[in-house]
Parts: structure tokens; sequence; C-alpha cells
């Protein structure tokens, strides 16, 4: 992997089985493999995708629904291993990707902070010292101290938005996440992700809407039914999109 | 190369495992009145039904009798729980793992540790009630550390077999719950050992290695007498081999979980 570059993929495959029926239980399981009956259907949702992301570098990812963004990002971000090809990255990662999975419902506002923190790889100190700014951004006030079970689903949303980005990461994914909590908030929000790009972060960014991409990144491809379609400088990929969609 | 990248990695997640452990334990009492005391009331309980009995019932008047009870049932509970807890753990934290990337170990893990903690708080009550009935300290009391140690890595290995076995097969956990009774009953926790061997049924407890553990802690702390060498040895092998084959296989199948949870 080269030293100017932040994410590197090269020749990603990622396969699922969709069974018709699902097996999960051994009686069936038994029977089936007996009968030699166990029948998968392949699927690859991404087929020999390569690209590397400099740093500093912005890259949009364009797709239709269902033509593998989101596994794309899952792959980058760890969460699926691919089924070939490697995927190697440098830096700290700040997946702005489902915000607040692994909140527990029964924990208050602050004892969230420290557990999904924990889960996004951050050290109790870091966290002691980082907690007032997040509460602070969050905007959710003595609200902190109050299980968040009874939180509306803008607050939790605003909540993880502020443990996800108090750190300075390296690599920063998005998966059209510019849209959290009210109005005011996501004013707030963009201003911080913004303020995070001028820092000379690599962005990854999803999204449907060739006018956001345009607007945010420098560079773009494009993901047809799991391959890479086209790639390029954003304005040639953009021109390249439109004519796809129309 | 390849174990440092690891080891960096478990030292990147060690907060998320101290976080885990944490709420576990905070968790599972929370909103109980009683909150952390039922670790220590829930065994002292158990132990005086199960006294009253198979000790009062059938006659049995040694008084260090709930000692004995108590013992075996606190191990078995650990074990119990702690298998439990680790099969369960993956399937049940399936919403984060889908998300977020941890490595997964951490989920078992934290599940296992989390009832040992629990498990060393409640033998607190054991060293309450030894103190009453009067049970001496010895110079092997010590000992009794070696057969916890083997119990857990024991526990670890099963955990990580069966949460890995859970994943593609929901019917472990039932499975699991009837061995679990099995188990129980040929641990020799509420009745003693030579009845059963008088019978002839006494191989029960030599292809048992919870039951070996067990042993070996009264040995240490009822009995003061030195362990049983063989039983310590099969435990011990039985447990390091668990623990080996539970590591292998969750390492080997653990990229697959994520498309069946």
């Amino acid at each position: 992997m080269k030293k100017n570059v932040a994410v590197h993929v090269e020749n990603v495959g990622m396969r699922f089985n969709l069974s018709q029926e699902r097996v999960d239980n051994l009686k069936e399981y038994v029977i089936k493999f007996i009968k030699r009956d166990l029948k998968y259907n392949e699927f690859w949702a991404l087929k020999d995708i390569s690209f590397d992301i400099k740093k500093g570098e912005r890259l949009g990812v364009l797709g239709l629904n269902g033509s593998g963004k989101s596994t794309l990002l899952k792959v980058v971000s760890g969460v699926l291993k691919p089924s070939c090809g490697n995927v190697e990255t440098r830096g700290v990662i700040a997946p702005l990707l489902e915000l607040g999975a692994g909140f527990s419902r029964e924990y208050t506002g602050r004892e969230n902070i420290y557990l999904y923190g924990a889960v996004l790889g951050y050290s109790k100190e870091f966290l002691d010292e980082k907690i007032d700014e997040i509460i602070d951004f969050s905007g959710l006030g003595e609200f902190i101290e109050v299980p968040i079970k009874n939180y509306s689903s803008g607050m939790k949303a605003r909540l993880g938005f502020s443990i996800a980005t108090v750190v300075e990461p390296d690599i920063l994914i998005l998966d059209e996440v510019l849209s959290v909590g009210d109005k005011t908030f996501r004013k707030k929000s963009e201003r911080k992700i913004m303020s995070m790009f001028d820092t000379g972060v690599t962005v990854l960014f999803v999204s449907h809407s060739l006018e956001q991409v345009q607007r945010l990144c420098d560079k773009a491809i494009i993901l047809d039914s799991g391959r890479l379609a086209a790639r390029g400088p954003v304005e040639k990929v953009a021109k390249i999109y439109k004519n796809m969609t129309q | 190369m390849e174990t440092t990248k690891y080891l960096k990695n478990f030292l990147r997640y060690k907060y998320l495992l101290y976080e885990l452990i944490k709420k576990h334990i905070k968790l599972q009492y929370r909103r109980s009145y009683l909150g952390i005391l039922w670790t220590l009331l829930e065994p002292l309980l158990t132990m005086m039904v199960l006294t009253l009995v198979f000790g009062t019932f059938f006659g049995r008047d040694d008084p260090q009798f709930p000692v004995y009870i108590l013992s075996g049932r606190l191990l078995y509970q650990f074990f119990a729980s702690g298998t439990k807890g680790g099969l369960k753990s993956i399937s049940s934290n399936s919403s984060m793992i889908k998300k977020v990337y941890v490595p997964k170990y951490i989920y078992v893990v934290a599940a296992i540790i989390s009832n040992f903690v629990t498990f060393l708080i409640s033998l607190v009550v054991l060293v309450g009630v030894g103190a009453v009935l009067k049970v001496k300290i010895t110079p092997y009391t010590p000992q009794c550390l070696i057969p916890l140690a083997i119990l857990f890595v024991f526990t670890m290995g099963c955990g990580l077999i069966l949460a890995t076995l859970n994943v593609f097969f929901r019917d472990v956990e039932y499975i699991w719950s009837v061995f679990c009774m099995l188990i129980m009953y040929a641990s020799a926790i509420m009745y003693p050992v030579d009845r059963v061997i008088a019978t002839g049924n006494g191989w029960i407890f030599d292809i048992n290695p919870l039951f070996m553990c067990i042993a070996n802690f009264r040995d240490a702390i009822l009995y003061g007498k030195p362990m049983d060498i063989n039983y310590l040895l099969i435990s011990a092998v039985v447990a390091v081999v668990s623990m080996i084959v539970g590591s292998l296989l969750f390492y080997k199948e653990q990229d697959k979980f994520i498309l069946y949870i």
C-alpha cells in the first residue's frame, strides 16, 4: 500500500448465499444434508471492485438502490469481511453510519456515551476528557441523566452523532448522514462535518443524490449491480451518471 | 507479526470489554430493591432449601453439609450461567455486530467474565457460611484457586464453541439447557459421592470435568486435604483442549456470523 493512500480496495468481491428457505435448525439441516438438498443461490453484491482513495481526497459513491453502496461501506469499515480481495485502511476511521448502534436502552445518556464510545474504540481517558464537549454538542442538557429509552429518535441520533464526531478521524465514512435531528441540529452537524473536511480528512461518501456528491466530493465512482461502472473526477463521473439515470 | 496485530486490536478494545462487563452486572439487578445483594441472597436461600430437602428430610446430620451443597452449587451455577451467557452473546448482540466493527469474541468473553465476577462476589456467602459452621482453614485452603482457574478456562472454551454453534443452529440453546440439567445431577452437588460409587455408577464422575473441579475445590476448602492429582490433570487438559477447540472454531467461523444472525 502506497504511502499517500488512505483507503486501498483491491479486487473486492462480496458473495451472499440466498438460500430459498433459511435452514437454522439442526433437524432440517441434517435431513437436507442427507438428502443433499442444501441449495444456495449465490449472489454477488460486489464484484471486482478496485480503487484507491488518496489522503485528503473525497470520494463519492453513486449508484441506484441495490447497487451495493452500503455493502461497500460495510466492507471498508470492517463490519463485513469480503469474500475475496482485500481492503486496507490507514488511520482512524469514523463511520457515521447507523449512529447509536450499541446504545443500551436502560442506560442514561451519560452512561451510553461511555458505552458507545468504547464500541467505537475510544479509551476511557479520551472520553473523560471529551464528555462535556459531547454533551454540549448534543444539546441534550439535563436529559443526559435520563435513560435513553425515554428519548425521541431525534435525540438519540443527536447523541450518536455527537459521540461519533468527537474524534479527529483520518477517514470519514458518511452514508447520507447529513440529515440528523431538527433543522438547527442539522445545520450544526453540517458545519461540524465541513470543519472536518477543512482539516484534510479523507472522505468516503455514499449517496444517490448527485447534487450532494458534486457539492462535497472531488472524485466519484459509480456502482452498478455490484460492479464498478465508472471512476474519476466528480464532474466527469457526474455526466456519466446523468446519462445512466435518464 | 500476526499475533502482535491481534494483541494491538485487543488492547484497543479492552475498554469496551470493561464497559460490557460493567453493563452486564449493572443491568442485571437494576430496578430491583436489593440490587447486587441478590448475588449473595440467591445462593444462600437456595442452599437453605437444598439443605432442608437433601439434608434434614433425608436424615443426614453432618453439620457441615450446607458448605458441601453451597460449594458445589456455586461452581455449577457459574458454569451453567457462564456457558449460557456465552452461547447467547453473539445472537443477542446481533444488532451491534451488523453495524459496527468490534472483534466479536469480546462479546463472548464479556458475558463469561461478568458471570465470573458475580460468582466471585457470591463466594462471600461461602466464606460466611463456612465461618458460621466452623470450617477450618488449612494450608490447603488456598489451593481452591486452582480448580477455579481451570473451571474458568473450561467455561470460556465451552462458551466459544456454543456461541459459534448457536449462530448456525438455534436449537443449541435448548439442547444445552437440558444438558446442563444432566450435568447438574451428575456433579454430586446435593448428594454425597460414595452413595453413587456404591451402586457401581462411579464412572459418571470420571468423565465429568465439572465434577472434578468441584471435588478438588471441596478438598481444598472443606476437607483440608491435597487435591486429587488425576482429577486435576484430567480437568486441566480438558479445559485447555476446549479452549483451543473453541478459539479455533470461533476464529474460523466468525466472518460468517453476520450472514446468519
